[in-house]
């Protein structure tokens, strides 16, 4: 049996405008670029993306069945900038062949920094996919899958999840295959899905690639690779960013016909079948223990933290940022605490790493600055105002303009 | 390979950047085994340091020839012509003036030759530039070489007439165009100088991207002929060990940002000093220093004055070896607001004394450097930003100055010197 499970994450941040340490206003975020980036990606990827699988549900009748998660700080933008966006997420919520995972509503690194607030949005996340698409989510994942034992006992001991995901890295596994079901160390009836990253990124990352020896990667190739594992597992874990179809790879890369067709490949075998994280977890009992001790995530070839907290700017800015927690919350204003979390979303941090600049790396093409310290300033002077709304929250707040979310 | 170079300055007389780059070049070149006879104006003046050996001090001829031990495959041939880097008229009269008053030799020695005409030349600059042509023109007879390589506008007419006599492929390295140097109101001769001297190349060098781009678009050189070699840093005067603090005038807990050049249009000083205010009115414990001089030194004091920030801006004048180490030492940060810089070697200066720095985007040297921050010349608001940035937060601070000082290791003048031996090459096997 190979359960075919696809999960695909779903994010973008809101990002700041260009904020000197002259701006006394406390509008953050660039609404303009915001909504512009939003509609670009919604009609390159998330709108024909969110078509084709809808249209794929309806084909196989059932038999074909996905997973989302979706990050608060993009559903707040859909709903402005894209709202043709939100209704094909409620059309495929209705269909039942789709499961919505939980994670952090604000895509946060919260987890590492603060267990109070790492719950409040977890739980934030879990009423807003109840609120928007009627799913109680039982599997969790974290930011950018970054994951270690502590972090599966917290979600235990949430007791609302079934299931908890992460990257199936080698370091982590050892001679182990990710395509089981596992239990993460020391749970009594968490279990664990592994990421199958070398079949993830054939998709994600190699799709497009003409160097690839396996280029052009076709559904009946790929079919055959998950084919292979029928006998020595039962599930590929397929877990990747939403933006592969029509933003990482472009459209005239053949990836939305390369999906179009993946089922029908699959279901050739009499064996296969798809599967959402939920029914996966629970249709195979755990073969194992996973003892992950050090934080690790899905992040470049280290798997570690080193893209949001790998120079001294990214942890100072994290650690001025979670410092300030109480006083914000002391304030008790709503917009002053929207702001504080918005300031949390893990890309912030990222735009700060200075590990891909010099070989001008694709990550770049990703980030609003023209240089890590840009962004680490411009993080700086709006974290000040913010702190500055704290000792003094009617007096900070000069020009308030009615604004995003 | 043998060159024949018309270059510019020798330590310890070293003015700027262009006198830097030609012996940061050369000296790169002597390592690799290129032999490089160095043709230089004016004469070294007796005052030179203890590794130079003098080879022939012919009273009746203008030239003297020596040679440095640290440099064994390169011969230096210095002629005596009134000719000074960054000069325009107006500040070549001056220097004329003040070298007749002091004595200087040339005088005598441009009587004993043949072409020059005598008792006409104060003040005027191109028959200088052209006695100096044929002067060595005269030289290279007695040379071997392969190709000849000249240094800015004012050894072109140099560089054409060897090439001319010799039948030798002409390269014309290019460091500061008279765009760079004076805005709009560009001086008409020195504008046909560099022109003649592109389109009589067989290859152009330019320091940047940005030069390149100003010789394609204001003088209509074609780009295939611009080569880019950007210039490197040398790491043996960067900093070692020792300093006390201190000095006059500046407080132990008080920053410092520093301005390190010529006082002139091109370097930007009044975008310095409105960004200095505009820092100021957030931040009180900054000394902004401006060390150096230039032609807009008085202005720029004045400046200060009016803007209400006298006593927190600081000028040294021009500072030289041990006192340009002192003043590193000291600084927090670095600031190039430059109007328009074609390479700008300071910054990686700075990085090299592990001061972090701020350059302006309309320089070449921000090809080469990633890890430094940059602002446009005249946004004064956001050079003012990038400061308090740097000067509160540590972690900044120290990122910008560790990668910074990391990644100006990369910038070899040896690699600049191979770039240069592979364009020689090519215009031999084109010839």
């Amino acid at each position: 049996m190979a359960s075919v499970v696809f999960y695909f994450q779903v994010h973008q941040p809101i990002r700041l405008r260009h904020y000197t340490v002259f701006d006394k206003s406390s509008r953050y975020f660039d609404d303009n670029k915001n909504a512009q980036i939003c509609k670009k990606v919604s009609g390159k990827c998330y709108l024909p993306a969110n078509r084709l699988m809808l249209e794929l549900i309806r084909r196989y009748e059932g038999r074909f069945k996905i997973a989302y998660s979706v990050t608060g700080t993009l559903l707040e933008q859909l709903e402005h900038f894209s709202p043709e966006v939100m209704s094909t997420f409620h059309a495929l919520a209705e269909t039942g062949c789709v499961e919505f995972l939980a994670e952090t509503y604000y895509h946060s690194l919260s987890f590492i920094y603060s267990r109070g607030e790492f719950v409040e949005q977890v739980e934030k996340h879990c009423e807003t996919m109840k609120r928007l698409f009627g799913y109680e989510p039982k599997v969790f994942r974290n930011t950018e899958l970054i994951y270690n034992n502590e972090l599966a006992h917290q979600i235990e001991a949430m007791n609302q999840f079934d299931a908890i995901l992460c990257e199936g890295a080698d370091h982590i596994l050892g001679y182990r295959s990710p395509n089981y079901v596992y239990k993460p160390q020391g749970c009594q009836k968490l279990r664990l899905l592994m990421k199958n990253y070398s079949l993830s990124d054939d998709i994600a990352f190699r799709f497009s690639n003409r160097g690839w020896t396996q280029w052009p990667l076709t559904a009946d190739k790929f079919t055959q690779w998950v084919n292979k594992v029928n006998g020595n597992g039962y599930v590929v874990n397929l877990f990747m960013d939403y933006e592969t179809f029509g933003e990482h790879q472009w459209a005239d890369t053949g990836i939305f016909d390369f999906m179009r067709h993946l089922p029908d490949e699959i279901f050739k075998h009499p064996d296969n079948d798809f599967k959402t994280p939920s029914e996966a977890a629970m249709a195979y009992e755990p073969v194992g223990e996973i003892d992950v001790p050090h934080l690790t995530s899905w992040a470049d070839t280290e798997r570690d933290l080193s893209a949001w907290l790998g120079n001294p700017m990214q942890s100072s800015a994290i650690h001025e940022l979670y410092r300030i927690e109480n006083k914000i919350k002391a304030v008790g204003d709503e917009e002053l605490l929207m702001d504080w979390r918005k300031l949390q979303t893990s890309d912030h941090f990222y735009y700060m790493c200075t590990k891909y600049f010099s070989d001008g790396d694709v990550h770049k093409y990703f980030n609003p600055y023209d240089s890590p310290y840009d962004s680490f300033i411009n993080f700086m002077n709006v974290l000040s105002n913010l702190h500055k709304r704290c000792e003094r929250p009617s007096i900070a707040d000069e020009s308030r303009a009615p604004a995003l979310g | 390979m043998r060159v024949f170079m018309l270059g510019w300055e020798f330590p310890p007389f070293i003015s700027g950047g262009l006198g830097t780059a030609c012996y940061g070049l050369t000296k790169a070149m002597d390592k690799l085994g290129i032999k490089v006879t160095f043709v230089l104006p004016r004469a070294v003046q007796g005052e030179h340091s203890t590794h130079v050996k003098m080879l022939s001090s012919e009273s009746h001829r203008p030239i003297t020839g020596f040679m440095d031990s640290n440099l064994p495959n390169t011969k230096f041939l210095t002629v005596d012509a009134a000719l000074y880097p960054y000069s325009d008229e107006h500040q070549y009269r001056y220097q004329i003036e003040h070298d007749l008053a002091a004595g200087n030799s040339f005088t005598q020695a441009r009587q004993n030759l043949p072409m020059a005409n005598a008792g006409h030349y104060a003040g005027d600059m191109y028959s200088e530039v052209h006695r100096y042509a044929a002067i060595a023109a005269e030289l290279a007879l007695n040379e071997d070489f392969d190709v000849v390589h000249a240094h800015d506008w004012m050894t072109y007419p140099a560089g054409i007439a060897v090439a001319s006599r010799t039948g030798k492929p002409l390269i014309v390295h290019i460091h500061s165009t008279e765009f760079d140097r004076s805005g709009e109101h560009v001086n008409q001769m020195i504008y046909d100088f560099e022109r003649q001297g592109f389109h009589a190349a067989d290859r152009v060098i330019a320091v940047s991207h940005y030069t390149r781009n100003i010789l394609i678009s204001r003088y209509g050189v074609c780009g295939d002929k611009i080569e880019v070699v950007h210039n490197g840093v040398d790491r043996s005067n960067g900093s070692n060990g020792d300093s006390s603090l201190s000095e006059a005038g500046i407080e132990r807990d008080e920053k410092l940002v520093l301005f390190l050049g010529r006082i002139t249009m091109q370097k930007g000083p009044e975008y310095f000093l409105q960004a200095a205010k505009r820092v100021l009115e957030v931040m009180e414990d900054v000394k902004f220093v401006m060390a150096g001089a230039g032609d807009m030194m008085h202005r720029a004091i004045n400046m200060a004055a009016e803007l209400g920030i006298g006593r927190k801006v600081l000028f040294t004048g021009f500072l030289q070896g041990e006192q340009v180490r002192k003043i590193y030492q000291m600084a927090d940060l670095y600031v190039m607001p430059s109007v328009s810089e074609p390479f700008g070697i300071a910054p990686l200066e700075a990085l090299n004394h592990e001061v972090p720095v701020i350059i302006s985007k309309q320089s070449g040297v921000s090809e080469v450097l990633t890890h430094a921050l940059k602002v446009d010349f005249w946004d004064i608001d956001e050079m003012a930003n990038k400061i308090i940035a740097v000067l509160r937060h540590q972690p900044l601070q120290v990122t910008l100055r560790d990668y910074g000082n990391y990644e100006v290791r990369k910038l070899r003048w040896e690699d600049s010197a191979a770039k240069c031996a592979r364009i020689y090459n090519e215009t031999l096997v084109a010839v």
